[in-house]
């Protein structure tokens, strides 16, 4: 089950806490990945770590046109494209009344506009060859809000909407379409909480612990699997309980 | 019957699956040929490779039997 040989997968924010996991994992199944990020020492030691079908793209998706290019780079690397991770993500957190136009573009931009880009340019390869799996990674927050992160919520709730409009538009083409809603999940992105926080958000979490990065991945390993063929327009939620939705 | 027109009709046969006694010129993609949205997209883009031509989206839109697509074509390589 889950074998993902001769799968050529694009995973974004690979150079991150939850991209590398998943990218691990994806490899660990059989895939060649294509590993993109702004950090090229991440990637590049990602890269080494999984020693063989293993590319750098490097690219900045708050470029506008970044997105379109590294398609195009991962397709002339990889071959093609059947997978695609949408998981660069930032965050820029203030409560709305002290919100910054340019910290909720910059949100939009990069968490939204540039994982539909992406996912456009990936369907017409994937049309093509009648196959291909779609994962973003959303969040808890997109389905719950969560004060400060009106931003962040908008663009991760924004996936959703998204995936279940295209994957629609392409199921009849064996090409699905899903997100991944993680919780609280232990990486850079969350390490700076002081501890007060975090021992208040386990005891909001049934399974008693805050999540782990291999959590995710595990998810994604599934909904990018042809076991997973007949699982589109949903989000599956990875967060130890913490929201049942 | 023009080399543009036989390798039109190709691309239809292969790409929609019906019979190539039904793709005539007057043929309409959808209505007669069983196609849905996303083929007709498909089909363009199919069309796009196949004569190396760009066909923009408003020419798209009114490219709806195969007589439409032969005559864009045409039009497209006369330049
Ligand atoms: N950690 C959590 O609790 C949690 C919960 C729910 C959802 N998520 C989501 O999970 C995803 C991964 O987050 P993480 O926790 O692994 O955080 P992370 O370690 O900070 O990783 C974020 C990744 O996004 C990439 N990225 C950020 N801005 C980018 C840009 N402009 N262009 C290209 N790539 C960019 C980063 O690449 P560089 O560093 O190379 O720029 C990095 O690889 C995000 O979408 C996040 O919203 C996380």
């Amino acid at each position: 089950m889950f074998d993902l040989q001769g799968k050529r997968a694009l995973v974004t924010g690979a150079s991150g806490g939850i991209g590398g996991a998943i990218a691990r994992a994806l490899h660990a199944q059989g895939a060649a990945v294509g590993l993109s990020g702004t950090r090229v020492d991440a990637l590049e030691a990602l890269a080494a770590e999984l020693k063989e079908r293993a590319y750098v793209l490097p690219a900045d998706l708050s470029d506008p046109a970044a997105a379109d290019a590294l398609v195009r780079a991962a397709e002339a690397a990889l071959g093609g494209v059947d997978i695609l991770i949408n998981n660069a993500g930032l965050t820029r957190d203030n409560l709305a009344v002290r919100m910054k136009d340019e910290d909720w573009q910059k949100v939009l931009d990069v968490n939204l506009t540039a994982a539909f880009r992406l996912s456009r340019a990936c369907l017409r390869g994937m049309m093509k060859k009648r196959w291909g799996r779609i994962v973003s990674i959303a969040s808890v927050v997109g389905a719950t809000g969560n004060p400060g992160q009106a931003n962040y919520a908008a663009s991760k709730a924004g996936l959703v909407g998204m995936s279940k409009a295209l994957a629609q538009e392409v199921a009849s083409r064996n090409i699905t379409v899903n997100c991944i809603a993680p919780g609280f999940i232990v990486t850079a992105m969350t390490e700076h909480l002081p501890e007060e926080r975090r021992q208040k958000l386990v005891e909001i979490i049934p399974a008693g612990r805050l999540g782990v990065a291999a959590d995710v991945a595990a998810a994604a390993v599934y909904l990018a699997s042809e076991e997973a063929a007949y699982v589109t327009g949903q989000t599956l939620h990875v967060n130890g309980g913490m929201a049942m939705i | 019957m023009s080399d543009v027109a036989e390798r039109v009709k190709k691309i239809v046969v292969e790409h929609l699956g019906v019979e190539a006694s039904k793709v005539v010129e007057g043929a309409h993609f959808i209505e007669d040929l069983g196609a849905d949205s996303l083929d007709t997209v498909e089909l363009v883009m199919a069309f796009e490779e196949e004569f190396g031509i760009e066909i923009p989206d408003d020419a798209a839109e009114k490219i709806q039997t195969i007589k439409d697509a032969i005559g864009f074509i045409q039009s497209q390589s006369k330049k």
